[in-house]
């Protein structure tokens, strides 16, 4: 899986309309738009639709891909019950994992911004840094904690009494949540972060000046505005957990697998390229629907913070 | 001859009129103002005659030539922006060097030129100074400078002095006024700060909603308003309901108590109207409006008068000449000269 | 130190912790005296990493990565800054798709994109080629390209440009003395993201590597697959060096901040 991913995009134009003093006129200016479009229709778009229309190729062991036109690949994803597990298993972690970044995350973005100064750049950069960290390298670091039955975190869990017999973590999904948590965490802390940052500073003064407990502060001052942040972060980690590839396919092993490794599999394995087709475009879909869908949600719920 | 003219020029946004058929001349060596309250489209005018705008209808001739298929790069126009619009990475010298440059001048001219400007703006010595370390005043001589070394046919500010401070400002002014007489460059001038367009300008385009209201020298403006927006943009004026009666004796025009001989073309009901330092205390016996003082405040070199008369609220100016002066809830008379005071149709004038 | 309670300091430290113990760990693994995966617990010993020497493999897959990171965002900035410019500057019909194309990279997981990417190189005959690699980088960094310069150009001062026209200055000067440099700050931070996100890029990328042109975090990724032992954890200890090296020099001359805010879309 990549960190680059990221799905905020969706919800926000572009850029802001440009200034009034604008040369306006309906024409788009082609010249500076054209390479890069021409570019995206060449290597985006025709692969994607190459892509789609893979899925509905036929495969056989010895003949490989034939070039007819069949539901086959879609009609076993369908009556599978294995692609269903491995699809419900690939959104519970996904799940799971953007929870406890958002549980975890919220929480360390407001202590943090509450800091002063050295300390405040210096742990950002302690818990941003690790976001352009290669995620091979990151979730190899996970895979070294967690070492099989007596691995550093089952013996630091028993040392302090919190467990009695070690947590099987290698090739489980409780193994793969923690380490998707941890690889998706900066995105949840940058996004709320980033809420924090248009919060009136003096606020919380003007609520304690009214008479506002701390707890009370939290709950009815700052939760309600930090929450689109956590929102639109808990988006992105959902969205990039359920596409992850590289953290589940090392700490996951071959047996445990999720939508992304499933269609790799297909690929570079099996060679069954429009079943893999398939469940990627399936991947695809769900995601481009659950992103939007929720994007909307909380667009509409919290427009007025968002404005 | 006129040598910037714009004939009919229309600009619409959408379905949304910006500016809507202006018709103006400028001769040679002028300085010209465009007055209104904001929005009402003096930017776009300006920018329209720059060439960042295309006009939706109408022409704009330079020195008798048609600038619709000139580029802006190509009109050969000096123009001084709002935000002064400096090049950040570039030296003030630098800054002013560049249209110098795109005309292909010599180094060394370009060099001479460049410092003589500076000379002009009083910034010799700030040659090697980058934008962001000078201050807004300073900004603002670099801009005006960079825009005139091209010896530009017409000169364009956009609100040039509106980010200064009230002293800097006026200094400003004084200054852009020396300077534009002693080189003759016809100017324009957008501004929404009345006072600014009356100590510049040789004439003044008071604009509103899009339209020209007025065109004439600051004196003619302030004093013969041609309509109700002119009079009470420029300045504050006193506005009372009247009536001209021509069927009594003699014709007479009545407002309040007070009658004076009805003027010429009017007849019905008017709007009377005089300025606030046109208006004077007079006793009982006098021809004036009845009124009780409200309000009294002192500003200094001169008294501000509210007032409550029997045709609604006034205000007066009076300077502070060292004479008594009414008291608050005393009963005066105002009164002023027939000729200080403006009569038209009531409800005409938009 | 902060405004914070001890309650929320103990919680911050935990969280750090969380946050920095796998790094840690891999980079503590890479200087293992033993012959296996264990912590130097009898001294340090940079036998590990005299040994990647021997892998010519991850040298030339590190050579590999750091060509494609900077070509391909440089390839990506050349179709991006005009594009950038023309959606900043211009109100035109279908403004807003066009830019949403252009972004769509960061919305299609990656797993996605590399499998059309094969499928397309396949049936183009380019497929196990190092073109191949570039132009996928190409698109997967564009919209970090993209954004930043777009975040450039649209913070800047329209009358600057304006003024240059006046004094008369044509398009390409217009854009060579006054726009470019003025938008090279976003520009350069534009490419340093897009390098970063195509060096540290496996999803996509293992789809399309071959024997030969594959990058540092793929030939690491298939190496682990194998077996883990402490050869891949020096080389992931100086993956994590030099990117950590790369940070600090980026939040110096720019701020991590701004690096960051564009790498996670949220310009507002
Ligand atoms: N590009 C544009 N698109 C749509 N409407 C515009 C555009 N440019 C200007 N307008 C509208 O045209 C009208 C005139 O604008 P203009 O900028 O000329 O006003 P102005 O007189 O310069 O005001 P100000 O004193 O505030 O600068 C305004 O109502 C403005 O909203
Ligand atoms: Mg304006």
């Amino acid at each position: 899986m990549s960190t680059s991913v990221s799905m905020a995009s969706v919800r926000q134009p572009a850029a802001p309309a440009p200034s009034k003093q604008e040369r306006s006129g309906a024409r788009a200016p082609w010249p500076l738009l054209l390479p890069a479009l021409l570019l995206f229709i060449a290597v985006v778009v025709v692969p994607l639709a190459m892509t789609v229309l893979l899925s509905f190729h036929n495969w056989g062991q010895y003949t490989g891909i034939q070039f007819v036109i069949t539901l086959k690949n879609w009609q076993e994803i369908w009556s599978d019950p294995y692609f269903y597990e491995m699809f419900a298993r690939t959104f519970r972690i996904a799940g799971l994992a953007t929870i406890i970044a958002a549980v975890f995350g919220a929480p360390e973005a407001y202590i943090l911004n509450r800091m002063r100064a050295p300390w405040k750049g210096f742990f950002l950069l302690i818990i941003l840094g690790p976001l352009l960290i290669s995620v091979v390298a990151r979730t190899l670091g996970w895979a070294l904690l967690f070492g099989g039955n007596n691995g550093l975190v089952n013996k630091a869990l028993m040392t302090i009494g919190l467990i009695d017999a070690p947590i099987p973590f290698m090739f489980t999904e409780t193994g793969v949540v923690i380490a998707l948590a941890h690889v998706m965490m900066p995105f949840m802390v940058l996004s709320v972060w980033a809420a924090l940052q248009r919060v009136d500073p003096q606020i919380e003064n003007a609520a304690l000046s009214l008479g506002a407990g701390p707890m009370t502060i939290m709950r009815r001052i700052i939760l309600p505005q930090i929450m689109p942040g956590v929102l639109s972060g808990g988006i992105i980690v959902f969205a990039l957990s359920a596409s992850a590839f590289a953290t589940p396919s090392i700490i996951g092993g071959r047996r445990l697998k999720v939508a992304a490794t499933l269609a790799y599999d297909e690929f570079l394995n099996t060679l069954n390229w429009p079943l893999g087709a398939a469940v990627a475009v399936l991947l695809l879909v769900a995601l481009v629907l659950i992103i939007v869908g929720s994007n909307a949600l909380i667009e509409r719920r919290y427009s007025e913070v968002f404005r | 001859m006129s040598f910037l003219e714009l004939n009919g020029v229309c600009k619409r946004f959408g379905d949304h009129v910006a500016v809507e058929d202006i018709n103006l001349s400028v001769t040679k060596g002028e300085f010209i103002s465009l007055l209104g309250p904001s929005g009402c489209g003096k930017t776009t005018t300006l920018q329209m005659i720059a060439g960042f705008v295309d006009p939706s209808a109408g022409a704009i001739c330079l020195n008798g030539r048609d600038l619709g298929s000139v580029k802006p790069s190509k009109r050969g126009l000096g123009i001084v922006f709002q935000s002064y619009a400096l090049f950040p990475h570039m030296t003030a010298a630098e800054n002013i060097a560049f249209g110098l440059e795109m005309r292909g001048v010599p180094r060394a001219e370009r060099e001479l030129r460049v410092r003589d400007a500076l000379v002009m703006v009083g910034l010799d010595g700030y040659a090697d100074r980058h934008p962001r370390r000078m201050s807004g005043g300073q900004q603002q001589r670099v801009a005006l400078a960079r825009a005139l070394v091209i010896k530009p046919d017409v000169l364009l500010l956009d609100e040039p002095l509106s980010n200064l401070d009230a002293k800097l400002r006026e200094d400003m002014q004084i200054e852009l006024r020396q300077i534009q007489r002693s080189i003759g460059t016809t100017t324009v001038l957008v501004t929404h700060d009345q006072t600014e367009a009356m100590a510049l300008s040789d004439r003044i385009v008071v604009m509103s909603k899009g339209r020209i209201e007025q065109i004439g020298t600051p004196h003619e403006t302030y004093e013969k308003p041609a309509s109700a927006f002119v009079s009470q943009f420029l300045g504050k004026t006193n506005e009372f309901p009247g009536e001209v009666d021509r069927h009594a004796a003699s014709p007479r025009l009545v407002a309040g108590s007070c009658h004076w001989p009805a003027p010429a073309g009017v007849t019905g009901p008017v709007t009377v109207t005089v300025r606030p330092e046109k208006v004077g205390f007079g006793g009982e016996t006098h021809n004036g409006l009845k009124a009780r003082i409200t309000n009294r405040i002192f500003q200094g070199n001169h008294w501000l008068f509210q007032c409550e008369t029997e045709c609604g609220p006034a205000i007066v100016v009076r300077q502070n000449t060292g004479e008594a002066q009414p008291t608050e809830g005393e009963n005066v008379r105002l009164v002023w000269r027939a000729e200080d005071m403006g009569v038209r149709p009531r409800g005409a004038g938009r | 130190m902060s405004r914070n309670g001890s309650l929320a300091l103990i919680f911050h430290t935990v969280f750090v912790i969380f946050m920095v113990a796998p790094i840690v760990v891999v980079c503590l693994v890479a200087f293992t005296p033993e012959g296996y995966l264990s912590l130097p617990t009898n001294g340090f010993s940079l036998r590990w990493f005299r040994t990647i020497a021997d892998y010519p493999e991850f040298i030339n897959a590190f050579w590999v990565s750091l060509w494609i990171g900077a070509v391909s965002s440089v390839i990506a900035l050349l179709f991006a800054v005009p594009a950038a410019l023309a959606i900043a500057r211009h109100q035109f019909r279908g403004r807003e798709a066009l830019s949403a194309l252009f972004l769509s990279p960061l919305m299609i997981p990656h797993v996605v994109l590399g499998i059309a990417f094969l499928r397309f190189f396949t049936q183009t005959g380019l497929s196990g080629t190092f073109v191949a690699l570039l132009i996928s980088h190409v698109i997967v960094v564009f919209p970090f390209a993209l954004r930043l310069t777009l975040a450039a150009a649209t913070g800047m001062d329209r009358s600057v440009e304006m003024a240059a026209v006046s004094l008369g200055a044509n398009s390409w000067t217009l854009f060579r003395r006054v726009t470019l440099p003025l938008i090279l700050p976003g520009v350069v931070s534009g490419w340093a993201l897009a390098f970063i996100q195509s060096f540290d890029e496996v999803t996509m990328t293992v789809f399309l590597a071959a024997p030969g042109i594959e990058t540092l975090p793929v030939r690491m990724f298939l190496y682990i697959q194998d077996n883990i032992d402490p050869l891949v954890t020096s080389v992931s200890a100086s993956v994590i060096v030099i990117t950590m090296l790369a940070l600090i020099l980026l939040d110096r001359f720019y701020g991590l901040e701004r690096v960051l805010a564009g790498h996670s879309d949220r310009g507002r």
